[in-house]
């Protein structure tokens, strides 16, 4: 692709309650994609994320995104973000939540009712969120990003406690999302998800162990089941390691 | 800023209360209450009903507005969805309005509830008009709006959120003259008065339910009302970061 990547990280260095969690990280995401971004539980991935969407403090390197430096006021309407824990109000029904944020980024009530239906809640409109199972609350909140359809979406943990059935579509939708343009960066902690991307980041500790697509994966590594192949993409990368391990 | 962003939060902060009937009863209901009871308890002496009563109508909304709004923007805060607003095309002053035309308006009919069962039953006389004590009673609950914005920011929980009503306005309350003429406190209680922004509210409370003419001290006071609101005002938007560590 001629054009630049969707989102270009370099050198990134966040600290975060005194210690540091990302140490210079460089990774690139190219337009119309859906890269997963994929580790463990507390490997930085959300970090990562909300340097990309711009409201981390950094302290050092840079991010840009569609071409400007992450954060600037004019990616607040061609970027979404997905948070891990749902952040929609508890207190006010489905449609009232889509309906202010459709308010602010310009939606229309038809695109209210189409985005509804994208994450299977038309059924649930007129209920209040805080009535709502966990996983139907994230669904509201992964739909008050794509009200406006924005070029860039950061999803953190989307499908995390849907049923298999519902993980599926949210993919399909993510895929045809992906086809009509749009780039996505989807974060998981379960590997089985790897499979869906187009792209692969393994993220441990901070940093980034490899960058690929899946089929990249299983060729370098050998292993055709992509938990297998992270694991050994780990092995590898701690033996590299290891002959500093003893150092003082 | 954009009027269509801020109107759709005053809409949106309007949902919330519609779909929490029992806070919209206690707002309504608890400061007509309150004043009902002060009627009684000071049934045979009229005139300490109406020196502490008719300011007290216009005082209401200044002490719920202040416990509502630090105790809403905190779960704001605390919900993420704060975090989520900065990251849409949402101007500070957007969620600060909005909040200010959703309270403001609660406010309103709170003081009106008020200032009617206070002026038009229980016998309480307003010099320059109860009007002007809704008025007024509007003012200060914005003023109570941009002080608990403020604090919010100052606490993690909402078990300090509440403690911070004792803490910051309770001390307002006992020195703003409302209970003791401010001329009769010691030297340094009268200083320290000066510096705290209900004393200004009660005090043009009092000059609209008294006979005197209004004259400008009423408007310094007033000024100094919005002036301590905008100023608080100007404090909680820096503490609405779009950056956070």
């Amino acid at each position: 692709m001629a054009e630049a990547a969707a989102v270009t990280v370099e050198n990134l260095r966040v600290r975060r309650g005194g210690r540091e969690v990302l140490h210079g990280l460089s990774v690139e995401v190219g337009h119309g994609s859906v890269t997963g971004l994929l580790g463990p539980s507390g490997c930085g991935k959300s970090t990562l994320m909300r340097a990309i969407v711009g409201v981390q403090i950094v302290a050092g390197g840079t991010v840009t995104v569609l071409g400007r430096p992450a954060g600037a006021s004019a990616l607040r309407r061609r970027v979404g973000y997905v948070t891990q824990a749902p952040s929609v109000y508890a207190d006010i029904t489905v449609g009232e939540n889509l309906g202010y944020f459709a308010s602010i980024v310009g939606a229309d009530r038809d695109r209210i009712a189409r985005t509804i239906a994208t994450v299977g809640l038309t059924e649930h409109e007129h209920q209040l969120v805080g009535s709502l199972s966990g996983g139907e609350r994230s669904r509201v909140s992964l739909a008050t990003a794509l009200l406006n359809e924005p070029e860039l979406l950061i999803l953190d943990e989307p499908t995390v406690g849907l049923d298999p059935l519902l993980r599926n579509e949210l993919w399909s939708a993510f895929h045809e999302l992906a086809r009509g343009g749009t780039t996505l960066l989807v974060s998981s902690h379960v590997m089985d998800e790897a499979g869906e991307c187009d792209q692969l980041l393994l993220m441990r500790d901070g940093e980034l162990l490899s960058q690929g697509t899946p089929e990249e994966l299983r060729r370098s590594t050998g292993e055709s089941d992509l938990s297998q192949a992270f694991l050994s993409v780990i092995k590898h990368s701690q033996a590299k390691r290891e002959p500093h391990a003893g150092a003082p | 800023m954009s009027a269509r962003a801020t109107l759709a939060t005053a809409r949106r902060v309007l949902w919330q209360i519609r779909h929490d009937p029992r806070t919209i009863a206690l707002l309504l209901v608890v400061p007509t209450g309150l004043l009902v009871l002060l009627y009684f308890l000071f049934e045979g002496q009229p005139h300490t009903f109406q020196r502490i009563g008719a300011p007290l109508c216009g005082l209401f909304p200044f002490i719920v507005m202040f416990l509502v709004t630090s105790i809403a923007m905190l779960r704001e805060r605390n919900s993420g969805t704060l975090e989520r607003l900065m990251t849409l095309p949402l101007a500070k002053g957007d969620i600060l309005l909005g909040y200010g035309i959703a309270f403001g308006l609660l406010a309103a009919l709170q003081a009106l509830i008020v200032c009617t069962v206070g002026f038009a039953i229980l016998g309480l006389h307003a010099a320059h008009g109860a009007w002007l004590v809704g008025l007024l009673a509007i003012a200060n609950a914005l003023l109570g709006m941009a002080l608990g914005l403020f604090a919010s920011a100052f606490a993690r929980t909402e078990f300090q959120a509440v403690q911070f009503m004792p803490a910051l306005i309770f001390p307002q309350l006992l020195l703003c003259g409302l209970f003791v003429p401010r001329e009769q406190m010691a030297g340094w209680l009268h200083a320290i008065s000066w510096l705290m922004p209900l004393t200004y509210a009660y005090e043009a409370l009092a000059r609209a339910t008294a006979s005197a003419a209004l004259g400008a001290a009423m408007a310094a006071e007033v000024l100094a009302v919005a002036g301590f609101t905008l100023a608080a005002l100007g404090l909680g938007a820096v503490t609405l970061r779009r950056r956070t560590a």
